[in-house]
C-alpha cells in the first residue's frame, strides 16, 4: 500500500479517535450546523412542494370579457369574430345578462337581494376559454381588449397562477438568500472548531514538522475532520426536516380531508440529498481551508 | 577523502533584535565521526545544531548536510531533509497525551510506513534504550532518565545517517548521564554519526572523541584548525 492512500486512511481513522475521545462536543458541533442548514433545507423542500403543487394544476386560463351595456350590435359581432380568431382559443360562449343573472340567482343566499333590485345591474359578456399553459397569452389578449370599442371591462382568470408563480420565484430568492447566508455561516462554524483543534494540537504540530511532517500531512487530518463536520451536519439538516415534514404531513392530510383532497409534503429526491451532503461537506472543507491557511503556517517550531 | 558529512562554511546567525549567535562558523563533521559540541550556556551551541535540520536558518554562510544546500533549500524540502537526521531536542518535545509507543511512532507515521513495519522499529528501537517494557506506559510515568531515552528511541526510530541530540544529559545524575552517552557511542559504533551539545565538564574529561568548543558564537577547534 502506498504511503499516501495510508495517511488517508490515517487522518480517516483519526477522526474517529477525534470523535471519539469528544462525542459530545462533536455531536453539538454537528447539530448546531444541523440546525442551521435545516433552514434553507426546510425553505427549499417548501417552494418545491408548492412548485409541483401549482404546476399539477390545469391552468387553462379564462378571460371574461364585460360589454357596455347597450354596445352597438356591430360592435358585438365584430368582436365575437376577434375572439374566435385569438391564438390558442378552445371556446368562446356569450353569456347574456339575464343568464348572468339567473344563475346568481341561483347560489344560495343570493335570490333575496336580487329581488330586490329594480333593473339588472349585470352587462352581457363572452367568457374565452385559452389553450393549457397560455397564461401568458392571455394576459397579451387582455391588453389588446382594453379600451376596444364596447368593452367596458376585462378581467383573467389565470391572474392567480401568475400570483403563485411570483410568490414562489420570491421564495426561491428567499432560499438563495438563506442559503448564501448560512453556508457563511457554517464555513465561520468550521474555521472556529479548526481553529480550536489547531491550537489544542499545537505541540502535536510543532513534533512532527520537527520529525520530517509535510504541511499537506499536517493539514490532512484536519481536512477530514472538517469535511466530515460539515456532512454530518448536513446528514442532522436531512434528518430534522424530515421529522419536520413527516410532522407537518400527519397535519396536511387532516387538513386535506376537510375538502377531500390529498395534501402530502414529498421529500427530497435521493439525487439531491446527496448533492446537498455533497455540498455541506464542501463548506466544511472550506472553513477548514481558510482556518488552516490562516492557522497552521503560524505554528513555526524552535 | 570523502564529502564531510556536515559542513559550515563562514555560517552566521543573527535573531531578529538580538546580537549575533554565531560568527563566521566553519567546521566540519565526517561520516561516522562522534562530535561533543561543548561551551558555556549562551554560547550558541543549540544554535549551532538547529541550523543543520533548518529548524532556523543562517544569516550567511553556506551549510552542507549530506551534500545538499541547507541555505537554499525551499521550504518544502525541509521535512525530507529532516528525516534523514534523529534529533533528541532540549527541551525533549514528548507528547504526553499518548503512550510511549505511540511517541516512537510518531516518524514512522509521518514517513507512510506500513504498520506492520512501522510496529517492529518502534520495538526494536524501544529494546535498544531498555523500554520495551513501558511501552504502554505513559511518559509522565516514566523517570527523568527514562523519558531521555524515550526521546532518544524517537530519534533513531526512523534510521538516520546523523543523530543530533542537545544536551541530552543536562538534567541527569551521573549514573544516568553515562548510560545515555554510552549508548550513543553504541549508535556511532555501527555507523551513524553523532553530534552532542553539551556543557558538561566532567563527561568531556571521561571520553575521547572530538571535540568542538564554542565560545560566544566561535569555534576552537582544534582537531579542524
Ligand atoms: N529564539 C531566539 N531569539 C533571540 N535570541 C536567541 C534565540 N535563541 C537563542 N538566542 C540567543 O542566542 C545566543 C545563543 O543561544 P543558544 O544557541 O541557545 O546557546 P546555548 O545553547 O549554547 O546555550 C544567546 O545569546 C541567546 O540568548
Ligand atoms: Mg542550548
Amino acid at each position: 500500500m502506498n504511503a499516501l492512500i495510508r495517511h488517508h486512511l490515517h487522518s480517516l481513522r483519526q477522526s474517529g479517535v477525534r470523535f471519539a475521545s469528544a462525542p459530545f462536543a462533536a455531536l453539538a458541533n454537528m447539530v448546531v450546523i444541523g440546525v442551521v442548514l435545516a433552514l434553507p433545507l426546510g425553505m427549499y423542500l417548501l417552494v418545491s412542494n408548492v412548485q409541483s403543487l401549482a404546476s399539477s394544476i390545469p391552468t387553462e386560463p379564462q378571460i371574461s370579457v364585460f360589454l357596455t351595456p347597450g354596445a352597438a350590435k356591430t360592435d358585438v359581432a365584430a368582436l365575437e369574430n376577434r375572439l374566435r380568431a385569438v391564438e390558442h382559443v378552445r371556446s368562446v360562449r356569450f353569456v347574456s345578462r339575464e343568464a348572468a343573472l339567473a344563475s346568481l340567482k341561483r347560489s344560495p343566499g343570493m335570490a333575496d337581494v336580487i329581488s330586490t333590485l329594480r333593473e339588472n345591474p349585470l352587462p352581457d359578456a363572452y367568457v374565452v376559454t385559452l389553450g393549457e399553459g397560455s397564461a401568458a397569452a392571455a394576459e397579451r389578449l387582455e391588453s389588446e381588449l382594453k379600451g376596444v370599442p364596447g368593452i367596458a371591462h376585462v378581467q383573467v382568470d389565470s391572474a392567480w397562477v401568475r400570483r403563485i408563480d411570483a410568490l414562489l420565484s420570491l421564495g426561491r430568492s428567499a432560499v438563495i438568500l438563506l442559503s448564501a447566508l448560512l453556508s457563511l455561516a457554517l464555513v465561520a462554524v468550521t474555521f472556529n472548531t479548526i481553529r480550536l483543534q489547531i491550537l489544542t494540537q499545537r505541540e502535536e504540530i510543532e513534533v512532527s514538522k520537527l520529525i520530517g511532517a509535510t504541511d499537506a500531512y499536517v493539514r490532512r487530518p484536519f481536512f477530514y475532520w472538517g469535511g466530515l463536520l460539515g456532512a454530518s451536519g448536513g446528514l442532522c439538516a436531512l434528518l430534522l426536516v424530515f421529522l419536520a415534514q413527516v410532522l407537518l404531513n400527519r397535519n396536511l392530510s387532516e387538513f386535506g380531508n376537510l375538502y377531500g383532497v390529498e395534501l402530502r409534503l414529498q421529500f427530497l429526491p435521493v439525487a439531491d440529498a446527496a448533492l446537498f451532503l455533497a455540498f455541506a461537506a464542501l463548506l466544511g472543507w472550506v472553513g477548514t481551508y481558510l482556518s488552516v491557511s490562516r492557522h497552521l503556517s503560524k505554528i513555526q517550531p524552535r | 577523502m570523502a564529502q564531510p558529512i556536515i559542513s559550515f562554511n563562514n555560517v552566521s546567525k543573527r535573531y531578529p533584535g538580538g546580537r549575533e549567535a554565531l560568527s563566521n562558523i566553519n567546521f566540519t563533521v565526517e561520516a561516522g565521526e562522534f562530535v561533543l559540541l561543548t561551551g558555556h550556556s549562551g554560547a550558541g551551541k543549540s544554535t549551532l545544531l538547529k541550523l543543520i535540520p533548518a529548524i532556523e536558518r543562517a544569516s550567511s554562510g553556506t551549510i552542507l548536510v549530506n551534500g545538499q544546500s541547507i541555505s537554499t533549500l525551499s521550504g518544502r524540502g525541509i521535512p525530507y531533509l529532516r528525516r534523514n537526521l534523529g534529533l533528541v531536542f532540549q527541551d525533549q518535545k514528548l507528547l504526553f497525551d499518548r503512550s510511549v509507543f505511540d511517541n516512537v511512532i510518531l516518524p514512522m507515521l509521518v514517513t507512510g510506513q506500513s504498520h506492520a513495519e512501522s510496529t517492529r522499529r518502534v520495538r526494536a528501537a524501544l529494546d535498544k534504550v531498555g523500554l520495551l517494557d513501558r511501552e504502554r506506559a505513559n511518559p509522565v510515568a516514566l523517570s527523568g532518565g527514562e523519558q531521555q531515552r524515550l526521546c532518544i528511541a524517537r530519534a533513531i526510530v526512523n534510521r538516520p545517517t546523523i543523530l543530533i541530540a542537545d544536551e541530552p544529559t543536562a538534567s541527569l545524575d551521573d549514573e544516568y548521564a553515562d548510560a545515555i552517552m554510552e549508548m550513543f557511542r553504541s549508535f556511532n559504533q555501527v555507523g551513524v554519526t553523532v553530534l552532542i551539545a553539551t556543557h558538561d565538564r566532567d563527561l568531556i574529561a571521561h571520553s575521547s572523541p572530538r571535540v568542538v568548543h564554542l565560545q560566544r558564537g566561535r569555534v576552537l577547534d582544534k582537531a579542524t584548525a
